[in-house]
């Protein structure tokens, strides 16, 4: 489990050092497919009730702007 | 249930119809001084699972659940002074809720299966783009027959010059009260209650132990370039007070049977990681990583990708695929697998082992001038999931948007 976690921290760190390394300033006008719908950085409006009940048959939550443990008798 | 679905809809409905002509003033550049309404939201959801692994029964017994829940969501905006934007978001959810094993919180099977929790909530948030900050303060409540919440949040972020990457940071408190329904054969002999999760039977004198939440959540989001966006997310969650559920019972090795015992406090880390990427012209594909840690024992990993295609401007059509994979906790046994003797002990098997997978397809309409002629209909989110779990539990999601404009 540990080999796995350390091997897990590594593709992190390259995948973060590849992204940060391609960085460019993109201006307002060049933002239209950042701005289409679907590539907003969150979960969708739809996926609440998912994540509900994902969150009432799993042990693990958070990190999806979704509940954390408390306001519900879940995990 | 139907009745309360059908008023619920049709209430909202009419409540739409009362501004659905409005829709060209609030999609304007003009920025209104006026609180207005700018987007409503109604999210419905159907949910429903099979499974034998009841916390309730030990460990064994049916998982059988059906849910239904409706949210309807209010945003408002003014703009003030100095171009500040304020923004007040209202929130109201119904959820209603029949589960095969509540029956057995009474040893005979007679206890009620049904259970409704309301939960509203409200929110403002001012953003000053002189400053690119934004800075927000909200309460939530929740309702339901054993389990009541209350929680403030604050909220704050910043933006670069550029407007490509983004901070913020959210801290959550919540103040639960858990009412110590028993299973009936371990009930002290003054309570009179005949369900977990409803109000139906006489429940005056249920004493209740309170469960406090210190959630904290930090975001970075950044424009890589033209086509990719990613964001890195953590939480740091503190719990403490009664974590088990009083209903949850616990068969030990000497065939006896007690209620689950956990510890009064327990420490969350999840950390995450989304990213988003344009493909040409059509295909988008959504990514989503997270790892989580707690000081139950469980360790966690989660991975999820959704391709949306556009079909036309108007239409996507997203597949999408999600894995979860957990580790158990040190608390968790099986049904007679755990001694009497055990500081702290559970049968629930959402402590358990286990992987998951969830696949499913999204679809989103963005109708350019409403439907049915509701002018300001402006979304509709169709989201259907199959969900199947290794300790044998499998559940089907159906999940409908239509936003308002």
């Amino acid at each position: 489990m540990q080999k796995r976690n350390v091997l897990a921290g590594i593709l992190a760190v390259t995948a973060i050092s590849f992204l940060l390394s391609s960085c460019v300033t993109v201006k307002e006008y060049q933002k239209n497919k950042i701005n289409d719908a679907e590539m907003e950085l969150s979960a969708r409006k739809v996926e609440k009730g998912e994540n509900s009940f994902q969150t009432y048959t799993e042990g693990a939550s958070g990190a999806n702007g979704g509940k954390v443990g408390g306001g519900c008798g879940c995990n | 249930m139907r009745k309360i679905c059908l008023t619920v809809v049709g209430s909202f409905l009419l409540f739409i119809n009362s501004f659905g002509q409005s829709s060209a003033d609030s999609t304007s550049d003009y920025h209104s001084s006026i609180l207005r309404l700018e987007e409503t939201n109604l999210v419905s959801n159907y949910y429903s699972q099979t499974g034998n692994h009841s916390a309730i029964t030990g460990g064994i017994g049916t998982q059988q659940l059906n849910d239904y829940s409706n949210i309807i969501e209010l945003k408002y905006v003014k703009w003030g002074l100095m171009d500040r934007k304020t923004t007040w978001n209202f929130d109201v959810g119904l959820d209603h809720h029949t589960a095969a094993s509540s029956a057995y919180v009474s040893k005979s099977g007679a206890s009620k299966t049904g259970g409704t929790r309301f939960y509203p909530s409200a929110d403002f948030q001012v953003e000053n783009n002189e400053k690119r900050t934004t800075f927000g303060l909200g309460a939530a409540l929740s309702f339901e027959y054993t389990y009541q919440s209350y929680s403030v949040n604050a909220l704050y972020s910043k933006h670069s010059v550029d407007k490509n990457s983004e901070f913020s940071a959210k801290a959550n408190i919540f103040l639960d009260a858990v009412k110590m329904v028993y299973p009936s054969e371990l009930r002290p002999v003054t309570s009179a209650v005949t369900s977990a999760s409803s109000g139906g039977g006489s429940t005056p004198g249920i004493p209740s132990k309170l469960r406090s939440t210190f959630a904290a959540s930090f975001t970075f989001s950044h424009v890589v370039n033209k086509n990719m966006q990613v964001a890195f997310i953590g939480d740091v969650v503190a719990q403490g007070g009664y974590l088990g559920l009083p209903f949850h019972r616990v068969y030990f090795t000497n065939k006896t049977v007690g209620v689950e015992r956990l510890p009064s406090s327990r420490f969350k880390l999840p950390v995450g990681v989304r990213f988003n990427y344009f493909a040409g012209d059509k295909v988008i594909f959504r990514t989503y990583y997270r790892y989580y840690a707690d000081s139950w024992g469980i360790s966690a990993h989660t991975a999820s990708i959704e391709t949306a295609v556009k079909i036309t401007p108007f239409l996507s059509v997203s597949p999408f695929y999600r894995y979860y994979t957990q580790t158990t906790s040190d608390y968790f046994d099986p049904k007679y697998g755990r001694p009497v003797t055990a500081a702290y002990f559970t049968s629930n098997y959402d402590y358990s082992a286990f992987n998951s997978n969830y696949e499913g397809i999204n679809f989103r309409f963005t109708p350019l001038k409403g439907l049915f002629g509701i002018t300001s209909l402006s979304m509709i989110e169709f989201r259907y999931g199959h969900y199947v779990q290794t300790t044998g539990l499998k559940g089907n999601n159906f999940s409908l948007n239509l936003r308002f404009k």
